[in-house]
């Protein structure tokens, strides 16, 4: 099986084709519905002026992010009280309701690729083809399993979004994916949908 | 009245970190459907060792520990105050010890409680009256929120898809939603659908009627063929787990009837993700215990 090691170059991203399963290892940052539209909102329309932390983050992220992949997952960590933190649970979340924030967010910060589940639209397959990026299908609620790829919990930024929200920076070995929308504009989910479309046409012309 | 909280964190902890036989034993027979070296193949495998790792380590077998929803038998005599008490003393508990997600969102303020409490309404807690010499019983479910977001709700008539008021088109119209549903829900999927009421007393029979078992069939002979057919015809679709393609997409389709208005016809569709957590706890007298 390919092994990715993070950050990743265009060449190693150009390379993956919808179907390939993928092992990746290094550093990611997991972040998904606040994250999206706090990065969106603050950095890239700029329709709400930074408060707190923001700028200090943002820096960070920018170091962390170019050529690296965010993953859509809200965790169950433990370690709270002593901010020793550890992934105890923390397979994908549904990816597509990041849509209309993921392309832009994967040009602004020059992102490689998304880690999530159920795949995601026209806007970012187009994002996955310009920067160039990948979408990468984790397996949906296999969250202890997963647990065992992350390594060791780094930092986490943004834990006023509360556990499942905040950003967390995370060292993972060998993270069991799935290309399913690649950088030369092809999707598996785009596929499967029209498909299954056309066989409920079917069922639905039959009587009862 | 004797106090359960730690029998009802123990009760939590199963439910989230062992999925129920009648459901592994499911997906392990979809497993052999999917050809040799397929994305589906490996997604049902991959599901499966979560859970025997889940079991082993007690971790949550979904980070999306999900809407926690509580329905309780409770005797006679019994205080459903001290019983509403001890759920969500044990839920925090549960929390701390990280078989649970903090999950309660407030939706106006943005802010997670952090503790899995949330006004009146989270936990959700359904209480019902048995006699004073019977047991009690809590049963649980775990719904996390990818399936729950795929849910629907139809009124029928529904001339898009040619749906009338009767069960041809109430098939009609559940076979749309898993259409739509791709694999955003966590694919396989339970199927919990409800025919009649109002729109919020539907929506919530189309998830109680997912407390039953898998293979578990409606006494209405009409309604049990539907059940089945809609399984299979949805296994056509070829949407397959995780939505990667292939032979299963619904493990089980449960329905259930109820009265409406004349004006109304609802229909509401549950989807359950195949990581279907839910338990049952019985406690008589001295004796608890779990199923």
């Amino acid at each position: 099986m390919r092994k990715i090691q993070l950050p990743a170059s265009d060449e190693e991203i150009r390379a993956l084709r919808v179907g390939e399963p993928v092992l990746l290892s290094g550093v990611m940052v997991t972040g998904r519905d606040a994250a999206h539209k706090w990065m969106m909102e603050t950095f890239i329309k700029k329709t709400r002026a930074p408060q707190g932390d923001d700028l200090q983050v943002y820096e960070e992220l920018r170091k962390l992010l170019p050529g690296n992949v965010i993953y859509h997952c809200g965790p169950v960590v433990a370690g709270l009280d002593t901010k020793e933190y550890r992934f105890v649970a923390a397979g994908p979340t549904t990816s597509i309701r990041e849509e209309p924030y993921q392309a832009d967010v994967m040009k602004h910060f020059n992102l490689k690729g998304v880690i999530g589940k159920g795949g995601m639209g026209a806007k970012t397959l187009k994002g996955c083809q310009e920067t160039p990026g990948v979408y990468f299908h984790a397996i949906g609620g296999a969250a202890s399993y997963i647990a065992q790829s992350v390594k060791k919990v780094l930092g986490v930024y943004k834990l006023e979004f509360g556990v499942p929200e905040a950003l967390w920076v995370i060292e993972v070995q060998d993270f069991p994916v799935v290309v399913t929308m690649d950088s030369h504009g092809d999707s598996q989910h785009s596929v499967i949908e029209a498909q299954s479309k056309q066989v409920l046409d079917e069922l639905l012309a039959q009587p009862y | 009245m004797r106090d359960l909280t730690n029998e009802i964190v123990e009760f939590i902890r199963r439910t989230s970190t062992d999925l129920p036989a009648d459901v592994e034993t499911r997906l392990r027979t979809a497993v052999e459907k999917e050809a040799p070296g397929s994305a589906a193949r490996g997604a049902l495998e991959t599901v499966l060792k979560n859970v025997e790792i889940s079991r082993q380590n007690s971790t949550p077998i979904c980070q999306d520990t999900g809407t926690p929803i509580f329905y309780v038998h409770y005797p006679e005599g019994w205080s459903t105050r001290r019983l509403r008490e001890m759920i969500r003393a044990a839920l925090v508990i549960a929390t701390k010890k990280s078989y649970m997600r903090p999950n309660a969102v407030d939706a106006v303020y943005d802010k997670n409680s952090g503790n899995n409490l949330g006004g009146e309404d989270f936990p959700y807690i359904h209480f019902e009256e048995v006699d004073a010499e019977a047991a009690l019983t809590i049963e649980l479910m775990l719904k996390g929120g990818g399936c729950e977001n795929v849910g629907a709700q139809y009124s029928l008539p529904n001339n898009a898809l040619g749906a009338g008021r009767d069960l041809a088109g109430v098939r009609k119209v559940v076979l749309d939603a898993v259409q739509k549903a791709q694999g955003q829900g966590c694919a396989p999927g339970i199927l919990g659908v409800a025919i009649g009421g109002d729109r919020g007393n539907s929506y919530a029979k189309s998830k109680e009627v997912l407390f039953g078992k898998i293979g578990e069939r409606n006494p209405d002979p009409a309604l049990a063929a539907l059940e089945e057919r809609l399984t299979s015809e949805a296994n056509t679709l070829g949407i397959g787990p995780m939505g990667f393609g292939g032979q299963t997409t619904v493990i089980d389709t449960k329905i259930t009837g109820m009265h409406r208005l004349p004006a109304s016809y609802f229909v509401s569709v549950s989807y359950m993700c195949w990581a279907y957590r839910r338990r049952k706890m019985t406690v008589l007298g001295e004796q608890v215990s779990y199923e």
